[in-house]
């Protein structure tokens, strides 16, 4: 069995809703996080995100001006000088499929629908402690590999092309960042 | 926390797609433990979780009170952004705090107007008495009944709102299938 050390977990938490951030902050305390960062919008969590380097985050999404998904979309970003791969987790109301296919796309690691509950949060945790999946790079996404489960049998049109057989000599993002170094 | 330097990340490059791959830069705070020295956490938490509960009255009446006096803006001054904005989060923050304050039957009022909010195809055609109905029922649980509200009332109050709801929905929305679809689907939450 695993434990997790969370006295050496620094989290950062954007919720506009100062309950929520309160029950969140005594949800990780009690699992015992001593490092809890907050901030009340989206605009603060990445100065925070940037200046605290959390090792995850935990972030509503609706709230006003700079919600959660935009929030997640800025970390998700492969060219800054942060660190675009921390966990997200986005605990939040909205609670349809479309919501959560949204926020997987925009790069969120795992999604909590409210009412929130201590399991809940803890094997969110777990997950992307013990269990994190590499990320993609595409034209058009940066984040959490999407696939949870491997089916090499599928032949659907969003099938990923190139893969073992057909792998292309392309620069890889390393050698890229190496050479403009 | 370490952080992974750039030597430690693999980059494989595909047809169409990066896949990046890096040591686990958390992997230091799990540590493998014998049974009988595991702890419980969720255990714990849920403990400090039930310390908070003698609040959550006073937080559900400041939540009502912040969703009755956005509608009271709209009801006076009519409909903008704004305004609507307001009003949909602190219809939102209900669905989603209600529930973990001991007000189920609320949530589920409060998650039948964010639907109304979002999903109705004009704000200002749509009649008073949904809006009114609904946070009426909202104040009316959170004032005036106890928290242990989830068989009585309270939770037809609900079943009936949501059943209008989704009706007046159904109706606004017949030319407008992406809204249909999004109204009729399930949600993700498992039913209580």
């Amino acid at each position: 069995m695993f434990r997790i050390d969370f006295n050496k977990l620094r989290f950062l938490i954007c919720d506009d809703n100062p309950h929520m951030r309160r029950i969140l902050r005594t949800l990780l305390h009690s699992f015992g996080a001593r490092e809890v960062y907050e901030a009340e919008d989206g605009a603060t969590a990445l100065e925070m995100y940037s200046h605290y380097v959390p090792d995850i985050v935990i972030t509503d999404w609706a709230m006003p001006i700079f919600d959660g998904l935009e929030l997640a979309q800025m970390i998700r970003q492969p060219e800054s000088k942060g660190n675009p791969y921390a966990p997200i987790i986005m605990l939040t109301g909205h609670s349809e499929k479309r919501r959560v296919t949204v926020a997987r796309d925009a790069g969120v690691t795992e999604f909590l629908a409210k009412p929130i509950s201590a399991k809940g949060l803890y094997q969110r945790i777990l997950n992307v402690v013990a269990s994190p999946r590499p990320f993609i790079k595409t034209k058009a996404y940066f984040g959490p590999d999407r696939r949870r489960n491997t089916n090499s049998a599928y032949m659907g049109p969003e099938r990923r092309v190139g893969e073992k057989h057909e792998v292309l000599q392309q620069p890889s993002l390393l050698d890229k960042a190496r050479s403009s170094i | 926390m370490a952080k992974n330097s750039a030597r430690d990340i693999e980059v494989k490059a595909f047809a169409t797609h990066h896949v990046i791959t890096q040591p686990n830069p958390l992997r230091k705070v799990l540590r493998r433990v014998e049974e009988k020295d595991m702890d419980d956490p969720v255990g714990r938490a849920e403990q400090a979780l039930a310390g908070l509960s003698s609040e959550f009255k006073d937080w559900m009446t400041t939540e009502v009170n912040r969703l009755s006096a956005a509608y009271v803006a709209i009801r006076n001054d009519g409909f903008t952004k704004d305004r609507r904005d307001e009003l949909f989060l602190a219809a939102h923050d209900i669905k989603g705090d209600a529930a973990t304050f001991g007000f189920p039957a609320a949530a589920g009022i409060a998650e039948s107007l964010c639907r109304v909010i979002e999903h109705a195809p004009d704000l200002e055609r749509v009649p008073a008495e949904l809006f009114t109905h609904h946070i009426n029922a909202i104040l009316a649980i959170v004032h005036d009944n106890t928290r242990l509200d989830s068989l009585t009332v309270s939770t037809e109050l609900n079943r009936r709102l949501r059943k209008v709801a989704d009706e007046y929905l159904a109706h606004a929305n017949r030319d407008r299938p992406e809204h249909l679809e999004v109204i009729l689907a399930p949600s993700i939450v498992p039913a209580e």
